[in-house]
């Protein structure tokens, strides 16, 4: 017989599940994702550090577990919340299921609540920290007060590389390159401060080398190592408790062309001089609609995040390049001399819509303008 | 930027043409209404004035205040290039009128019309229609943008398959170009069925072309439903995914939505194919893409034929226009595409159009659910139980059902109730599934003694009707997961939940209902009833125990979002979770009770009903809220009520949806729950009125008690004695021998039928005791429990009314008769308004006796009345000798059915009353004269209107076709005009079955109706037709001293025979009569199916032929092409 487990949320509310994957207590920033497809991803996005992710589609596990589709090299979300699992996936890559999976690495999930209530909660209320506990409720809710929040944490560092790697196209065995790129071919950097393996994959497959690079560590190290380009990663938390970064960011402007993906274009900005601020449920899934404003052209993106670039008062130079098109928050930053452009919703998918993959083709091309490899 | 918008602003028309879709028929059905009403409408928000022509009145298009000119015309090129001449459009949009439109516009384009009036082809380039329906071009199209189909080649004849046979081997598809839903396709897993379906498929291809292509058989078959805007933005509205693997027409199969078994990277590598193929083909507005991508491994474990495929997807197949599956698609997202389409058509981008949803995003998005939705086709094999059930890829569905909820389980149950048929429980098995050794084990007892190979030898599991219930059973009887994967090729995913089903079943079965149970089954998907069923229960009081324990449905939003945005759309679904969305409406509100999935007998025509009825609703301040499980209609528009229920029509659904409206009155702990309409959604909703009642739950309008005296036979006799008013004798049976005395006493023929079935299923006409015995031990069974009411037949002319009552006043908006004498289903008659052929004392009897029935049965609203004049000619026309008046006519009552008809949109349209809306006022408690409309019969119009019917034979094989007591057609179409002549040339040509002068038409005529077929022959040859006709009926003809040929019925015994002459096209038409008796009708079959299969008019009633006939003769291109507002401002007689 399955356990009975409770989500408590700060604001008192308690749903009452069945536990599956690991069985301990799990709490962090309760916030929802809409996309139907990608669990495997959500659940490996470095993104997702510190949040417990429901998911709401409602039937969740049911291609099981592969090799293939992970995006960091361990699960990264503190908890799942889901309607159904799987326990019986079907598909011929499956190689665990989803129970399985959340076991191995220690992560707690609960199953069989109402997750469009609870969806509709964090709507209204805007998201907020939640707590997966077989305790009584009101103790799992002293509980919570008590816990650390995650507007407060630097996710970052307990997610990023400590010593980075050469991406191999599978893992993050390969060693750090010590000398310069192969003649003619561009070396992209990526900091990681939570990157996705499909910035790599993607990057890789047009051809680069692809060189994923500590969070701290210093721009003139990076600068170094002569990037043709270098991609400031996704990531998770509030970009304004990332002020080291920011200010590492600062001293790349203008001196190598620079891509920012979700907090990497946060922090872009913020080291542009704009400011971020905390959005009130976020964007999570795959459907958002996004204008470039350049062409006019519409695309559905993969989104993941709780902040946002602030489009008023950009510094000068800086200006908007896309917009979403559901509540008009900024979605892209271009600038006038510089070469960088930056986007808040994720070109290289995973889980989502490949709609966007050409922004790193026009990465590519800024370095090609720029000079092309070093 | 400016320069875009410069350029919307030119090219923006200002007039478009809408073409519809015709007559229902299998492959094309409600579903382009929905499109069309909702493109009409969208249309006319962007300033556009609309024109419509459809020729089906039978839909809510074609009524006078959708769209700004509604033709109600035959959708042919002369017809469509004289409205066009007429109204001058500057564009047309063919995409919302399935493959009849596209068809047409490609016709229009050919025959230089377009060009010669300048009109814009809207929607889809004419280039891509041929692309997408052409092989070769597709092919060559595919190859451009580098998407993989499966290895295939295109043949022109049978010496060109026969190569790629000896090249590619077995098995084969083969896709005829050109078709409706796939007619004349199929797959080949012999060389004979080869054979045969080439021939067929070359046949059925108006460009004699087939497709040969590598099976697919047993991968999974994924839908895309696509848009695309005129500045190449592109969404996905969603993707679908087949339960029934490749194999089975997406229309046959079952399908979920989303897909359930593709991972992200699959989900995402089919989205972007979809994508280049749209923008590759150019199209503005709707697609529907099909692809095929690797199967689970199991699933072609023991399959044979299977080869190493080069690609992890191949594209099967695209309609470039709005389709069944983008109806689906709308109702299981919230995203209304047809609407989206039409303004993408007229020059509108995705993100300048707003999503009515959620009020405050665009269209520019993709719809995210929280649920999941099944669809299950509804096939009419319980009309047909002959017919062959196969599914494969020619459609055969009439209609379909969607559920949705929070599982797959649930969903799944949900919708195999909205079937409304025997088998609505995953329980059901057939008694021989169980093997012969084991006949009466119960449902759930497994069993060992069989081997898995025999068990499932014996169970239906290749693609067809009954498929869901063999899986279901099959599991029961213990076969193991892997070996049902392997056997049939459903994914495990699906076997799985099906087990789940099973297992929880075994835990009813084997144990006490705790709430828990009963919480777990609830949540499982399963009924109260089938509860009951397995725990020795009533469904009252499994019901009366789940709400002891507070279990009970909540209602969720389908919102397009997931709950992202709040959402303003008032469409609900049920669901065993924790909170309620829909608290209950607040004012004056009440339930309009849909009709479920389209099937022959019950069609659009109830939906059109239930449109109407919501809408006078709202128009008198009440507001409307709509039940039904039906994703092709109008009426599961969300915006058509005022709050949509998606959820099956039964006892249970509709019982918690109404508890659920119930207003608890806080200060005087009163109830008051919400009245229904049953009167509207055909026999699924009347059905209601009994079991609401004893819940004692109101029903607006006619009491249930008056609805049980006209559909009790015994209780309907003796109200119509005491009224004095005369119906064809007979009884209600119990046994062989008390049928044979009643027939004996009432007088042969009689019409026999089975008590408990409605529609006419299963009802005959038999002429002596030797075809009574045979009807009562063969074509079915009397018991005390299953009686057979046993009528005199009267070979009369037929007649209905429908007619509308507030309890002191009787309205008949007008009087139709019948073409085809008494013996046809009324639904497949063609009927004539007005009276043409009626004398005034005729009228007055039929006006009186309407009156009298209708306020002594207390009707409020709407009732039908099918009556048969006996006396006079059978067969009366204008053209024919007036009815001599001196003769007198017996006026019978056949039968009274207290609810609308499927005539109340033919008589509202050729009335201009209307109808479904003034009995909705009524039954609020209006009185007709408060609605400005006085008693008796409404002015005839200065109009004829002709209803035909239309079959989907062509589509059922081995289904018998002749017109007979038991209804057969899907649709229906009018022909409208100011004289009988031109209406009834236009009906023919709507319905196909018109005849031309000159042309060889095939006699084989019954002796009993030989005495009648004079007429029609001398008819046929003065207008210099060749005569081919069987033996009997040559000797006849030639004894008129007329020319003929004589072919023998002896197929294959002479050269030609009769099949010959259908085949080789020396014969376009086909008259063949019955005689009563069955075992006759056998010589018949061959000729009638070659027939419909030939596609050429084959009439098995003479009246019918004998109307064709006077038309031919009249002459065909005499008629009007005017709206319907022009007709009807036609003077009155």
């Amino acid at each position: 017989m399955s356990r009975v487990i409770h989500l408590v949320l700060e604001d008192g509310s308690v749903f009452t599940g069945e536990s599956f994957g690991a069985e301990r207590r799990g709490w962090g920033e309760v916030v929802f994702n809409t996309t139907m497809t990608g669990y495997q991803e959500v659940l490996t996005d470095p993104s997702y550090a510190g949040q417990v992710v429901a998911l709401t589609y409602p039937l969740v596990g049911n291609y099981g577990i592969n090799l293939a589709d992970s995006e960091s090299h361990r699960i990264r979300v503190a908890g799942l919340i889901v309607r159904q699992h799987c326990d019986l996936p079907s598909h011929s890559d499956s190689a665990m299921t989803l129970d399985a999976f959340l076991k191995e690495y220690d992560v707690p999930g609960i199953s069989g609540i109402d997750t469009r209530a609870l969806t509709r909660r964090l709507r209204t209320q805007g998201v907020m920290m939640g707590l997966l506990t077989d305790e009584a409720p009101e103790q799992g809710l002293r509980r919570l007060a008590e816990a650390p929040r995650y507007d407060d944490l630097d996710l970052v560092s307990t997610v990023s590389t400590a010593g980075g790697y050469l991406w191999n196209g599978r893992d993050e065995t390969a060693a750090f390159p010590t000398g310069p790129a192969p003649a003619g071919v561009r070396r992209i950097l990526v900091t990681d401060v939570g990157l996705k393996y499909n910035i790599l994959r993607l990057l890789q497959s047009r051809g680069c080398e692809v060189v994923a690079v500590p969070a701290t560590m210093p721009a003139a190290d990076m600068l170094a190592m002569r990037p043709a380009g270098i991609l400031l990663s996704p990531g998770p938390g509030d970009p304004e408790l990332l002020a080291g970064i920011v200010a590492n960011v600062q001293e790349l402007l203008g001196r190598v062309p620079l891509m920012g993906i979700c907090l990497g274009h946060q922090l872009a900005a913020r080291a542009l001089g704009a400011r971020t601020y905390k959005l009130k449920f976020g964007h999570r899934g795959g459907n958002h609609p996004v204008q470039d404003l350049a062409t006019g052209r519409v695309n559905i993106t993969a989104q993941n995040h709780g902040y946002a670039v602030d489009g008023n008062d950009l510094p000068a130079g800086v200006e908007i390049s896309h917009v979403n098109l559901n509540d008009n928050t900024v979605e892209g930053l271009a600038h006038r001399e510089l070469p960088l452009f930056t986007i808040q919703y994720h070109s290289e998918a995973s889980p989502g819509p490949r709609d966007n993959e050409y922004l790193f083709d026009r990465f590519l091309n800024m370095i090609d303008d720029n000079g092309g490899p070093v | 930027m400016l320069n875009c918008e410069l350029n919307t602003a030119i090219l923006k028309p200002q007039k478009v043409l809408v073409i519809g879709s015709g007559p229902i028929v299998i492959g094309q059905a409600a579903e382009f209404d929905y499109a069309g009403t909702q493109a009409c409408k969208a249309l006319r928000e962007e300033g556009v004035t609309t024109v419509l022509v459809n020729s089906n009145p039978a839909t809510i298009m074609t009524d006078r205040d959708i769209a700004d000119r509604v033709y109600i015309e035959p959708l042919t090129v002369p017809v469509l290039e004289r409205i066009i001449a007429r109204e001058r459009p500057d564009g047309i949009l063919p995409t919302l009128g399935g493959q009849t439109g596209l068809n047409l516009a490609v016709a229009l384009a050919d025959a230089g019309i377009l060009e010669r009036y300048d009109v814009r082809l809207l929607g889809t380039p004419l280039d891509t229609i041929r692309k997408s329906e052409d092989r070769d071009y597709f092919r060559q199209f595919l190859t451009e943008i580098g998407e993989p189909m499966p290895p295939n080649r295109t043949v022109s004849n049978t010496a060109e398959a026969g190569e790629y046979l000896a090249e590619a081997g077995l098995p084969l598809v083969v896709r005829p170009a050109y078709t409706l839903g796939g007619t004349g396709g199929g797959i080949a897993n012999t060389e004979d069925e080869f054979w045969t379906i080439v021939e067929s498929g070359l046949a059925a291809s108006p460009i004699s072309q087939v497709l040969l292509e590598r099976s697919l058989v047993g991968w999974k078959e994924i839908e895309y439903e696509v848009i695309r805007d005129g500045a190449d933005n592109c969404i996905t509205v969603c993707n679908m995914e087949n339960l029934d693997p490749m194999g089975a027409h997406t229309g046959d199969s079952i399908v979920v939505a989303p897909s359930q078994t593709l991972t992200d990277k699959e989900y995402q590598m089919l989205r972007s194919a979809s994508l280049k193929i749209i923008r590759g083909l150019g199209i503005e507005g709707g697609c529907n893409i099909q692809l095929a991508t690797r199967p689970h491994p199991t699933a072609m474990r023991d399959r044979a034929g299977n080869w190493e495929a080069d690609s992890d997807y191949y594209v099967i197949e695209v309609n470039p226009r709005v389709s069944r599956s983008s109806a689906l698609a709308s109702k299981a997202t919230g995203y209304p595409i047809a609407r989206v389409s039409a303004k993408i058509a007229v020059g509108k981008r995705l993100n300048e159009i707003p999503n009515e949803v959620t009020g405050t995003t665009g269209a520019a998005f993709e719809p995210a659910l929280d649920y999941c939705v099944v669809k299950i086709p509804r096939w009419p094999f319980d009309k047909f139980p002959n017919g062959d059930r196969q599914v494969t890829t020619q459609m055969k569905a009439t209609g379909e059902v969607m559920a949705i909820d929070r599982s797959f389980e649930s969903a799944l149950q949900k919708a195999a109730r909205s079937l409304e048929q025997g088998n609505a429980s995953l329980l059901w098995e057939a008694p021989e599934w169980r093997g012969s050794d084991t006949a009466g084990n119960n449902a759930a007892g497994s069993n060992s003694a069989r081997s898995t190979m025999a068990i499932l030898q014996s169970l239906p599991l290749h693609p067809n009707d009954l498929r869901l219930w063999a899986l279901a059973s099959a599991l029961r009887q213990g076969v193991a997961r892997d070996d049902l994967v392997a056997y049939t090729s459903v994914d495990p995913w699906f076997i799985a939940a099906l087990e789940r089903i099973v297992d929880q079943e075994r835990r009813l079965l084997g144990n006490p209902l705790t709430p828990a149970t009963l919480r777990a089954s609830k949540r499982l998907g399963f009924a109260d009833a089938e509860i009951a069923t397995l725990s020795g229960l009533l469904p009252e009081q499994v019901r009366q125990l789940r709400i002891r324990h507070g279990i009970k449905p909540v209602y969720k939003m389908v919102d397009t979002c997931a709950a992202e945005f709040e959402a303003a759309t008032p469409y609900y679904y049920s669901a065993y979770d924790t909170e309620n969305e829909a608290p209950p409406l607040a004012g004056a509100k009440a339930i309009v009770i849909g009709s479920g999935p389209i099937r022959i007998g019950q069609g659009i025509e109830f939906d059109y009903c239930s449109v109407h009825a919501a809408w006078a609703l709202s128009q008198a301040g009440v507001s409307s809220i709509m039940i039904n499980s039906n994703p092709e209609t109008v009426s599961t528009d969300f915006d058509t009520s005022d709050r949509l229920y998606f959820e099956p029509l039964d006892e249970e659904s509709v019982r918690d949806i109404i508890d659920n409206e119930t207003v608890i009155d806080g200060a005087t702990d009163g109830e008051s729950a919400p009245p229904s309409l049953v009167q509207f959604g055909g026999q699924t909703a009347i059905n209601l009125s009994q079991s609401l009642a004893a819940a004692g739950l109101p029903i607006l309008g006619s009491s249930a008690e008056a609805i049980d005296i006209a559909s009790d036979r015994q209780r309907f006799e003796r109200f119509l004695v005491n009224l004095g008013i005369p119906q064809p004798p007979g009884a209600t049976v119990q046994s062989v021998e008390q049928a044979l005395t009643v027939a004996q006493r009432i007088d042969y023929p009689v019409v026999v039928r089975p008590s408990y079935v409605l529609g006419g299923r299963a009802m005959e006409i038999v002429g002596n005791a030797t075809q009574l015995i045979r009807y009562l031990t063969i074509a079915t069974e009397v018991t005390p429990e299953r009686q057979v009411l046993v009528d005199h037949y009267i070979e009369g002319r037929e007649c209905e009314v429908d007619a509308i009552c507030d309890g002191e006043t009787v309205l008949i908006p007008g009087v139709m008769e019948h073409v085809e004498r008494a013996g046809v289903h009324s639904g497949d008659s063609m009927a004539i308004y007005p009276g043409l052929n009626l004398t005034e004392d005729e009228v007055a009897t039929l006006v009186e006796y309407t009156t009298r029935i209708g306020l002594a049965l207390g009707v409020r609203g709407l009732m039908n009345i099918q009556f048969v004049l006996q006396g006079g000619n059978a067969y009366r026309s204008p053209n024919t000798r007036q009815h001599d008046p001196a003769e007198p006519t017996t006026v019978y009552v056949l039968e009274v059915n207290p609810r609308g008809s499927r005539t109340i949109p033919f008589i509202s349209k050729v009335t201009g009353v209307p109808v479904a809306n003034l009995a909705t006022r009524v039954m609020l408690g209006a009185t007709l004269r408060e609605l400005g409309y006085e008693g008796g019969l409404w002015p005839k119009q200065g109009l004829v209107g002709i209803k035909a019917p239309v079959f989907s034979m062509s589509k059922l094989v081995g289904v018998d076709w002749y017109m007979g007591p038991e209804m057969k057609s899907t649709g229906e179409v009018m022909g409208v005009d100011r004289d009988f002549a031109a209406a009834l040339t236009k009906a023919l040509q709507a319905a196909s079955i018109s005849l031309s002068p000159g042309m060889g038409v095939l006699l084989s005529i019954s002796d009993q109706t030989k005495p009648d077929a004079l007429t029609l022959i001398r008819g046929l040859a003065a207008a210099g037709c060749q005569l081919y006709a069987t033996e009997g009926t040559a000797a006849m003809i030639t004894a008129l001293g007329l020319p003929v040929t004589t072919i023998t019925k002896r197929i294959g015994e002479g050269t030609p025979d009769v099949l010959d002459v259908i085949h080789d096209g020396t014969v376009g038409a086909v008259v063949n009569t019955l005689s009563g008796d069955r075992s006759v009708m056998e010589d018949g079959f061959h000729i009638r199916r070659a027939a419909v299969e030939r596609r050429i008019p084959c009439f098995t009633s003479l009246d019918t032929a004998r109307a064709a006939m006077e038309s031919m003769l009249s002459g065909r291109e005499n008629y009007n092409v005017l709206t319907t507002d022009d007709y009807l401002a036609t003077p009155r007689e």
